[in-house]
């Protein structure tokens, strides 16, 4: 249990969301600016198990190069992760993302729930979780836990997200540090460094 | 909510006690399994969770059940099952008799989904494939040869993904909300308990399928068990992994050769 002492000395951006949220997230991939003290983690609920369009995607448009994940690949700060399709994203304290294909919860799987708990077990007050737009009430739960373990709740305003019921679930829950409108995500993660 | 310290301790006497060594599992996963199983049965203080544990063996097995993840689909993946049909399974054709190891099986599905391309490559008659599980309830029930038939219409949609041109329905048959599927298949399964941390190797095969179990161990457990893989294969059989696992850096990596893309592995060495 040695590797659990371990703890990574980089800090932690989560971005989570459903629907609506692939249009925010690529509206502010080509415009992000280099966040060399973090691991960006984007964690999207999509249906085919087997899709990676995605990936391709943001490698794509995203301004911060995207690594690709493995089970066990390692966190690097200054990339960009992106949850695969059919797997719940976990993270190990050495830094190590791990997958786990067990139940679905909130019928998604990724669950941002999960990774936003896991990440916050892990990272503490160097995570930044930011939950988008979606019809589902993943992520809620996850941004609790975020909270109690000291890190930065951000939470896309429901009346400018095209799905509120996501980021309206959170608020029901959890009052965030930054209740953004779609147009203030791309500047607030710009100001992260 | 269960903790690290805890954790620690359910590893030490789980194997003090049973013989079971979790320790090489991947403790974020691991951790989560627990604290979810000591949630659902109402715990709320840890020694009695413990206690329990120790005292009731038939307590630790509903444990061991529910920690390992037990979520299987038939033809999961299909595009992967497309390419075992087209591009592994006419090499294995050239073989006297195919011997599979269906490492880690779970309830089955994957096994079954193995059975019926065989036999619709004419295969069937001269494959044995041994399906193992470190646990005894799931083996029970993947001996059965039943699945939920609310399933069937994912599985036959799976199926026809995977290049499946056959009636999916023929292979089964539907009774009180089952679909039992034909003794054709399972009389060509060998079913048993095998525990991937502690157990050996105990035949040499030509293919090797351990899909998403890998996951759930660390990297120096997953090393281990790679290792295992490469010492029950036949010179030029297959190994078949998860679509997110490798065995890219472990060191077993030269003697194999990948398929393309796909998560499967040629033994070159």
């Amino acid at each position: 249990m040695e590797k659990n002492k371990v703890t990574p000395a980089f800090k932690a951006l989560l971005i989570g969301g459903s629907a609506g949220s692939l249009e925010v997230m690529l509206s502010i991939l080509p415009a992000l600016k280099p966040l060399p003290d973090y691991a960006v983690v984007i964690v999207l609920h999509r249906k085919n198990s087997e899709d990676n369009t995605l990936e391709e995607l943001f490698t794509v448009r995203s301004a911060i190069p995207v690594n690709e994940v493995d089970d066990k690949t390692q966190l690097m700060p200054g990339y960009m992760y992106i949850a695969p399709a059919g797997y719940h994203l976990l993270f190990e304290a050495n830094g190590e993302l791990s997958l786990d294909a067990s139940e679905k919860i909130h019928y998604s799987r990724p669950s941002i729930d999960v990774a936003f708990e896991s990440a916050a077990e892990v990272f503490g007050n160097r995570l930044t979780a930011v939950l988008l737009s979606g019809a589902n009430a993943d992520g809620a739960q996850g941004l609790v836990a975020v909270k109690e373990k000291g890190g930065t709740v951000v939470v896309q305003d429901p009346l400018t997200a095209d799905m509120p019921m996501m980021p309206q679930s959170a608020l029901n829950v959890i009052t965030p540090d930054f209740l953004l409108k779609t147009r203030e995500i791309l500047p607030f993660v710009n100001n992260l460094n | 909510m269960v903790d690290d310290r805890h954790i620690e301790i359910l590893i030490n006497e789980v194997y003090d006690y049973y013989g079971y060594d979790f320790s090489g599992y991947s403790m974020a996963s691991f951790k989560r399994r627990v604290d979810r199983i000591y949630n659902l049965d109402g715990y709320t203080d840890f020694s009695h969770f413990l206690s329990r544990l120790r005292t009731e063996p038939h307590y630790f097995k509903h444990v061991v059940e529910e920690i390992t993840v037990n979520v299987t689909e038939m033809f999961r993946d299909p595009q992967f099952y497309s390419v075992l049909r087209k591009e592994v399974l006419p090499t294995l054709a050239t073989k006297p008799f195919i011997r599979i190891w269906h490492a880690g099986c779970s309830t089955g599905e994957e096994v079954f989904s193995m059975a019926i391309m065989l036999k619709e490559a004419n295969l069937l008659h001269k494959s044995l494939m041994y399906a193992t599980d470190i646990n005894p309830l799931v083996l029970e029930s993947a001996k059965k040869a039943m699945f939920p038939l609310r399933m069937m219409k994912q599985y036959s949609e799976n199926y026809r993904n995977s290049g499946g041109t056959q009636d999916f329905s023929q292979y089964y048959i539907a009774n009180y909300g089952y679909a039992k599927f034909d003794d054709e298949f399972t009389d060509k399964m060998v079913f048993s308990q095998h525990n991937l941390v502690s157990d050996r190797s105990f035949n040499e095969f030509d293919l090797i399928l351990c899909r998403n179990v890998l996951i759930y161990f660390d990297k120096n457990l997953q090393e281990r068990v790679l290792e295992l893989f490469d010492g029950s294969l036949s010179n030029l059989g297959y190994l078949v992994l998860g679509t997110k696992e490798t065995i890219k850096f472990s060191s077993v990596q030269h003697k194999f050769q990948q398929l393309g893309r796909e998560k499967i592995w040629r033994k070159i060495k």
